[in-house]
């Protein structure tokens, strides 16, 4: 038993056991597998994994953001209402006032970081709970995309269109492969290698247990494969098809989010804040500003997200963005962090955010409707965080437990590679 | 009690395991009917874990052994199968709902019922007859969180006899009290013991032990080591300390001797009002001084303001100020902040490391760096090799008990939480550290360790304020002691006049020198 959760430790956990992360990941494996059998291998081919990525990584950033307001013990339901409002106001500068397409992207950060300031401000410097704050901003913003569009679409212009539906452009020798794709995948390669290296030197500098070489090499085999894997099916779409760009700026949100609640002393100061909020003050930290700051990045990412929606779907329009919070909460919370806050990490939202995307996907390729497709992710969402609270209550390893240690160490291995999971091919607008 | 009176309770051989660590080896216990059994022992001797078996906390099954109570041979699979059989357990966090009466505290989960709804009158007489056994005099819709601890933990008290209890359990009772209060609990106890209820108690209070109890059972990592009976074995604190740490304590406080320089710290007219009154003031013009090299008490009632004090200079985390000023080393220094506090070399050790001290789901490095992150960290990113190497310096230079410096500090005991608290605060480099109740809920041996760390600090050239509850701490380990009552500052007692007669004297209205 023991030599088996060391195994699992040293494959899947890095440097520090990992419960959680294994449980999700092998969740997630799971369910490709299942659907890649049941849709006759519909899951995996190129076409639906771009379509996945490009339909689902909206929602994705929404999860990472939200990971750091839950982490803080905070809650946003707003980002959908903010993303919308971002994307009628950019798309009407745009398309009535001629602004350039990269202004209209500026300006759509910059509306998302005063929306952000706005709501960041009462939660924080006037104390209202988040939830009350952002509720009223979900019922605000909602009201001001109807007010702003006269709830009519409008569209974008071709340009802006990229950022939603673009991919990388045709360069190089004919590879029969996208060359952009095939570097980005041999980046991510040399990543994993230099930071599974990076990984061992720290542990013999402390002094800690190194795990053996060989287990070493299996987990980065592995993860190599599903790096070469996903750069393959990626690169190899039809001609004028990449990895999206949408992904391309999810998985560089990622890496950097990662890192900074990982490594840094603000990534350590919005879990000291929701682990204990007191005695974070009084160690010095500017309870204040953490939380002024992780309400107003959630908004940021927000109306970013409600920009590669519009970009997407090509024109914004009054129900863009309907129950995203919901669905980036159940993908944080899925991933393993805790309802009272401090607890939790971006990878895990991740992988949590990928097992609701792939689901949803997998369902709609065999034409469950979405009805039970609702069911369906109701459930999960229960039962993962039902094992979760049960496995703590019988005193067993707590995978939320066990959270409190990797949370700042352990390997994403679902965020560094474009993780190969994905099946979709769905038309609808709205995410699930 | 009759010394030939029969066991109430028998424990044999109870063995519990934990994954990796023996809690339980081989632990016996007998509680003879009507007597007041105190059970010793450090943290992490196994007491709790003992309580927790008898009360059904671990169920039957998760440990070896037999427990034989009122003759028969019982099987406990839960807290609610104990307290039927008459065994009730009062915990150190108090289980009272705050926002509730007396009366519907007492009988929470447990209501007088009639004809399906909650029967109120009998409820309130009930609960007026179950205060007057314990000696609570206070309107019974009073809500919990209007009185004070000592009141509180009558209430519990009280709860457990409307639970018609045979045996009582009491873990740490008397940590959170004053010692008017505390006096009031023990005089109770006997008054129990008189009507033959038995009690167990768990203390670290040595000089309450030898006044109240009949037997001490001693255990130490996990053993049971003796147990003895107070009048026979003419049983004192010395005797008890041996049995619990395993050898002679020649003084229980290390050797120092103290090399005092010149006044760096200085606070003057200090005023703060209470956070939501605005007629009462917490401090009320304190001045104090503290030099460089010396420990400086302070002494005072519960709720007297010592802690407000602290708290508030502190980066004003404490009330309105609202005059007053503070020097360092002659210039005068705003700390409007937690941050400006701690960059002027102020620490601030909590009294209640479990709420505020700590962030109960950090392991214990990340605890330990916690208030000082930039020490560790390169252009705001934090070298983990660096974070490693200073928690295994402080884990080996204060001799934290701890598998790894990676293990949760939710997993530590208190002593072991309460040296890692001191570790993050004299990582921030402190010239002048304010620690609040420093040995509240710590066994003897860690208190002793944690002296001689405070000792260890002043020898460097800091200064240390130590505020307690307990005076003999203070006597022996302070060079200067203030005494504070009702937020003002009442009187300076030097090291060579300090005894509890004179500082219990100043702590009490005895206003002799009331700062303006």
């Amino acid at each position: 038993m023991s030599r088996i959760t060391d195994l699992q430790k040293n494959l899947f956990g890095g440097t520090t056991s990992n419960a959680r992360q294994f449980g999700m990941i092998s969740t997630l494996v799971a369910i490709v597998v299942l659907f890649q059998i049941w849709t006759d291998g519909l899951t995996l081919t190129s076409g639906n994994l771009i379509a996945v990525v490009s339909q689902y990584s909206y929602i994705l950033i929404l999860a990472v953001g939200m990971l750091m307001v839950i982490v803080a013990g905070h809650i946003d339901l707003s980002v959908g209402s903010v993303a919308a409002f971002t994307g009628i106001v950019v798309a009407k500068a745009m398309q009535e006032h001629s602004l350039p397409w990269p202004l209209g992207i500026l300006l759509g950060l910059l509306v998302g970081a005063a929306i952000g300031a706005w709501q960041g401000f009462w939660v924080a410097y006037i104390g209202v709970p988040a939830f009350i704050v952002t509720l009223a901003g979900m019922m605000l913003f909602r009201g001001a995309n109807q007010y702003i569009g006269n709830a009519d679409t409008v569209p974008v212009p071709e340009g802006f269109r990229k950022i939603g539906a673009g991919f990388l452009p045709e360069v190089g020798p004919d590879t029969g492969y996208n060359n952009l794709t095939l570097l980005l995948g041999l980046a991510a390669c040399a990543g994993v290698v230099w930071r599974e290296w990076k990984a061992r030197q720290t542990r013999r500098e402390m002094n800690a247990d190194l795990a053996p070489l060989w287990v070493t090499g299996v987990r980065l085999a592995v993860m190599i494969a599903v790096i070469v894997f996903a750069t393959l099916r990626f690169a190899g779409g039809r001609v004028g098809t990449s990895l999206p760009i949408s992904g391309i700026i999810l998985i560089a949100l990622v890496l950097a989010y990662s890192h900074y609640t990982r490594n840094t002393i603000g990534g350590r100061h919005i879990y000291a804040v929701g682990g204990n909020a007191r005695a974070a003050e009084l160690s010095g930290v500017k309870l204040k500003r953490v939380n002024f700051a992780v309400m107003m990045n959630m908004s940021v990412l927000a109306a970013l997200a409600g920009m590669i929606f519009v970009a997407r779907s090509a024109a914004s329009g009054p129900q863009d963005g309907l129950s995203w919070e919901l669905d980036a909460i159940a993908a944080v919370f899925i991933g393993g962090a805790a309802v009272s806050g401090g607890l939790g990490t971006v990878s895990g939202s991740i992988v949590g955010g990928l097992v609701m995307a792939l689901l949803n996907n997998g369902l709609q390729l065999q034409g469950v409707g979405s009805d039970m497709v609702q069911i369906i992710k109701g459930l999960v969402l229960l039962l993962a965080v039902a094992f979760d609270v049960y496995n703590k209550s019988q005193g067993r390893f707590s995978i939320i437990g066990t959270l409190t240690r990797p949370f700042r160490r352990e390997d994403p291995a679902g965020t560094a590679a474009p993780p190969a999971p994905a099946s979709d091919a769905d038309k609808t607008k709205v995410a699930g | 009690m009759t010394p030939t009176a029969p066991n109430l309770l028998e424990m044999r051989s109870i063995t519990k395991t934990f994954p990796g660590v023996t809690a339980l080896a081989d632990v016996s216990l007998a509680v003879r009917e009507g007597e007041i059994h105190a059970i010793c022992g450090e943290n992490g001797a196994g007491k709790s874990t003992l309580m927790k078996v008898l009360s059904g906390v671990h169920p039957h099954g998760s440990y070896s052994g037999d427990i034989v109570y009122r003759g028969e041979q019982v099987r406990f699979d839960s807290i609610r199968a104990s307290e039927q059989a008459g065994i009730v357990i009062i915990h150190q966090e108090l289980a009272l709902v705050p926002g509730m009466s007396i009366t519907e505290n007492l009988f929470l989960g447990n209501e007088p019922r009639r004809r399906g709804s909650i029967d109120w009158k009998s409820a309130q007489r009930r609960a007026l007859e179950l205060m007057e056994q314990v000696g609570l005099r206070e309107d019974p819709d009073t809500l919990i969180k209007d009185i004070g601890v000592g009141k509180q933990q009558l209430v519990e008290i009280a709860k457990a006899f409307a639970k018609d209890v045979k045996l009582l359990i009491l873990d740490e009772p008397t940590a959170a009290l004053n010692e008017a209060d505390s006096q009031h609990l023990l005089d109770l106890l006997r008054g129990f013991r008189e009507r033959g209820i038995t009690s167990i108690m768990i203390s670290h209070k040595l000089n309450e032990i030898e006044a109240v109890a009949d037997t001490i059972t001693i255990l130490r990592d996990g053993r049971t080591i003796e147990s003895l009976d107070v009048k026979a074995d003419g049983v004192n604190e010395d005797r008890i300390v041996r049995g619990m740490v395993g050898r002679e304590l020649d003084s229980r406080f290390p050797d120092r001797t103290p090399a005092i320089g010149e006044v760096f710290f200085e606070v003057r007219d200090w005023t703060v009002r209470h956070p939501t009154s605005d007629e009462r003031m917490v401090c009320k013009g304190s001045s104090f001084q503290v030099r460089r090299g010396e420990i400086v008490g302070f002494a005072g009632l519960m709720g007297a303001g010592r802690t407000e004090l602290a708290m508030s200079l502190f980066g004003r985390s404490y009330g309105t100020w609202l005059s007053g000023q503070v020097f360092k080393d002659g210039k005068e220094i705003r700390l409007k902040t937690v941050a400006d506090a701690i960059g002027h070399g102020l620490a601030y050790v909590s009294e209640d490391r479990k709420s505020i001290g700590l962030n109960l789901l950090d392991d214990v490095k990340t605890s330990m760096v916690a208030a000082k992150l930039s020490k560790i960290a390169r252009r705001r990113v934090i070298d983990p090799v660096r974070e490693h190497r200073i928690a295994e310096d402080y884990r080996t230079s204060l001799r934290i008990k701890t598998p790894s410096v990676d293990e949760g500090v939710v997993k530590l005991s208190g002593g072991n939480q309460q040296k890692v608290v001191l570790a993050k605060w004299m990582f921030t480099d402190p010239d002048l550290l304010i620690l609040d109740e420093p040995t509240r809920g710590i066994d003897v041996g860690a208190k002793f360790e944690i002296y001689g760390i405070i000792q260890r600090l002043v020898a460097q050239g800091k200064g240390v304020v130590v505020i307690s509850s307990e005076l003999p701490e203070l006597i022996g380990l302070c060079d200067r002691i203030y005494t504070v009552f009702e937020g003002a500052i009442t009187g300076e007692v030097a090291r060579a006049d300090a005894d509890p007669e004179v500082l219990m004297k100043q702590m009490t209205a005895n206003k002799k020198s009331p700062t303006p």
